[in-house]
């Protein structure tokens, strides 16, 4: 037992050891469904940095649902950079800790958000309910499957985009009224985007999903394309994907001019050429048009334009007795 | 924990009609074979369903490899720990009388009624950054959640009762004749233990360490929380195994935990091993954790 002990004392000190002798590494914390994306982006970028610097570099990617991503972030988890697919996930490192500044969203260009997507809807194959558009969403006994607002930044872009549409055609007293019907149509309200998409698909719940169009792709890959169709509405929200330095751990770490030449590497023509072969909407307009074709013109509002900012978003809508529990409530 | 069934006499001891018998038993396998069986078969029907050639390749895999390679350090740190844990608090409880006794009782079953979510974020609590320990760790760059001491923390806090709760009835029931006719014979303390106290609870320390040990490997909840998810750093084969089938990897999902499976079948067979040999060891058809039991309760 002693020799155990023993050795398994030297086995964890040599794993602990390990990471300081690599070369730099950098921890990029993401959101569930960035991975396909990061697996072809951080070859590229090593690549990119071997022949810049002449160092190698580590690079380590952390999955899970954003917000609790996020929270870990704020807890501790040191990461170099951190992917988000909202604002707010992370203006809570600046809330929490300082460990962003304020004005984290002005320092990189597009509001530091190198592609963007937008919510669409995924319908079973020949689309049998006739869906085309949002009103479509809210006729009697559809059944519509989406994540939960609250927890998911999936499920809260497509109440924004569902709100956003209405309120632009007929005000904001038409726009609860169609969100209100819309949530009476969804059976089950999932925690996240994946557990959404499962439900959808796997256990073949609902008439159709509202989810990013980057996921509608990652739903073809792995379902086949002949299994369902991709509705693009009129008119939709532009959700951006931003990203930032974690200033406290790089600063800690001394990472932080590897850490903004990863994130800048996102804009560079090979960056944004990999997003849209991941069906993440460019920013780079000629990158754009060359895979125009898999990205049909869609009406984008943003969540400034409709709702002031993200805050005021999320104050009205997502707070315990906001918009959503009210219009939900009633249900 | 402790299965009940082995300590039904053997032979009949029932009066009622065989078909009563049959029924129940049927419907015991039948309730079994839906809700254990089938599910543990379609873990490997799901991760062979690619063929063998993509299932190999899946447990490979790099990262793969390093979640088996944290979770069996996670194993080996935690189950020694606990060994010495088990031992000493089951022979202070079992052989001496002390103030505060039934607290300490209390607290060695606490891990299993709290959940391991919540154990995960008292650790988050402590440890982390806006913790109570936060600023003093990170002042001096030590790093104990969303790293390997944190995942240790974790798994070791989860695993805390297994070995103690096997052997506090063994202990109780052995009582301490022996250990005073070797004091009085003049051994030392140490001596007593290591010739008189430990032969007699080998079997039931080895039954609790195969099942702490499955209980360390398996864990998910309290190292979810604590794991910060980093690929080829802070994943075990649980937190691996929801990424992968949160991938739509399925193949690669289902075989890590067939893995698991493996290992659970792995760990009846000994834990019958053990049961069976301590049986004969002890001359007795009664197998061991009944026979303390029966004892205790005497």
């Amino acid at each position: 037992m002693k020799t155990l002990f023993t050795r398994s004392l030297v086995v964890a000190s040599l794993v602990l050891s390990g990471g300081a002798l690599a070369d730099t590494a950098l921890l990029n914390v993401s959101y569930d469904v960035t991975r396909d994306f990061y697996k072809d982006y951080n070859p590229a970028f090593q690549k990119y940095w071997k022949a810049k610097t002449g160092e190698n570099i580590t690079l380590q990617q952390s999955h899970g649902g954003s917000s609790k991503q996020a929270m870990s972030v704020a807890s501790g988890l040191s990461a170099d950079v951190i992917t988000m697919n909202q604002a707010p996930d992370i203006d809570l490192l600046a809330e929490r800790g300082g460990l962003v500044p304020t004005d984290w969203q002005k320092r990189l260009p597009n509001n530091a958000s190198p592609f963007v997507s937008s919510m669409v809807f995924i319908v079973r194959k020949g689309n049998p309910k006739a869906i085309k558009d949002w009103n479509d969403l809210v006729k009697p006994g559809l059944q519509v499957i989406l994540p939960n607002p609250k927890t998911s930044g999936n499920g809260r872009y497509t109440y924004l985009a569902a709100w956003g549409q209405a309120q632009k055609a007929g005000g904001e007293a038409k726009a609860r009224e169609y969100v209100g019907k819309l949530f009476a149509n969804v059976p089950v309200l999932d925690a996240g985007g994946r557990a959404a998409t499962t439900t959808f698909m796997q256990r073949n719940m609902g008439d159709v999903l509202v989810s990013f169009e980057n996921e509608a792709e990652m739903v073809a890959r792995e379902f086949g394309r002949g299994s369902f169709e991709v509705i693009y509405p009129s008119s939709s929200i532009l959700a951006e994907n931003p990203v930032s330095v974690v200033d406290k751990v790089v600063d800690k770490k001394g990472t932080r001019k590897a850490a903004e030449a990863y994130l800048n590497f996102l804009w560079s023509p090979e960056g944004q050429e990999i997003a849209a072969q991941n069906y993440l909407r460019p920013r780079d307009s000629k990158v754009l048009a060359k895979y125009a074709q898999q990205f049909p013109p869609v009406k984008l509002f943003t969540v400034e334009e409709v709702f002031g900012s993200w805050k005021k978003a999320m104050d009205t809508h997502f707070k315990d007795g906001g918009t959503f529990d009210q219009v939900y409530a009633r249900k | 924990m402790a299965s009940l069934s082995t300590a039904a006499p053997r032979g009949i001891a029932t009066t009622e009609p065989a078909w009563v018998r049959y029924t129940f038993t049927g419907l015991a396998l039948t309730f079994l074979g839906l809700f254990l069986l089938v599910p543990l078969v379609s873990v490997f029907a799901e991760a062979l369903a690619k063929g063998w050639s993509l299932y190999l390749d899946a447990l490979i895999e790099p990262e793969a490899l390093f979640a088996m390679k944290l979770t069996l350090i996670a194993a080996l740190i935690a189950v020694p720990l606990n060994v010495v844990f088990g031992v000493a608090a089951a022979w202070s409880i079992a052989k001496f009388d002390f103030h505060g006794k039934s607290l300490l009782i209390t607290l060695i079953d606490l891990p299993f009624s709290v959940s391991p979510v919540v154990a995960g974020l008292t650790y988050v609590l402590m440890f982390g950054a806006q913790g109570w320990l936060g600023e003093w760790l990170s002042a001096h760059d030590i790093k104990i959640i969303f790293a390997v001491p944190g995942i240790v923390l974790a798994t070791v806090f989860v695993t805390f009762p297994f070995i103690a709760r096997e052997l506090i009835p063994l202990m109780q029931a052995q009582g301490a004749d022996e250990e005073q006719a070797a004091l009085v014979l003049g051994a030392t303390g140490w001596q007593t233990f290591w010739h008189i106290t430990l032969p007699n609870i080998k079997w039931g320390l080895l039954y609790g360490v195969i099942l702490c040990n499955a209980r360390a490997m398996g864990e998910f909840g309290a190292v979810s929380v604590v794991s910060g998810h980093i690929r080829g750093e802070t994943n075990t084969i649980p937190l691996h195994v929801e990424i992968l089938y949160n991938e739509y990897n399925f193949v690669g999902a289902f075989a890590c935990a067939s893995l698991l499976a493996v290992l659970a079948l792995v760990t009846l067979a000994l834990k019958t091993l053990v049961e069976w040999r301590a049986a004969r060891q002890l001359g007795n058809d009664v197998p061991l954790e009944a026979r303390a039991r029966l004892a205790a309760a005497k």
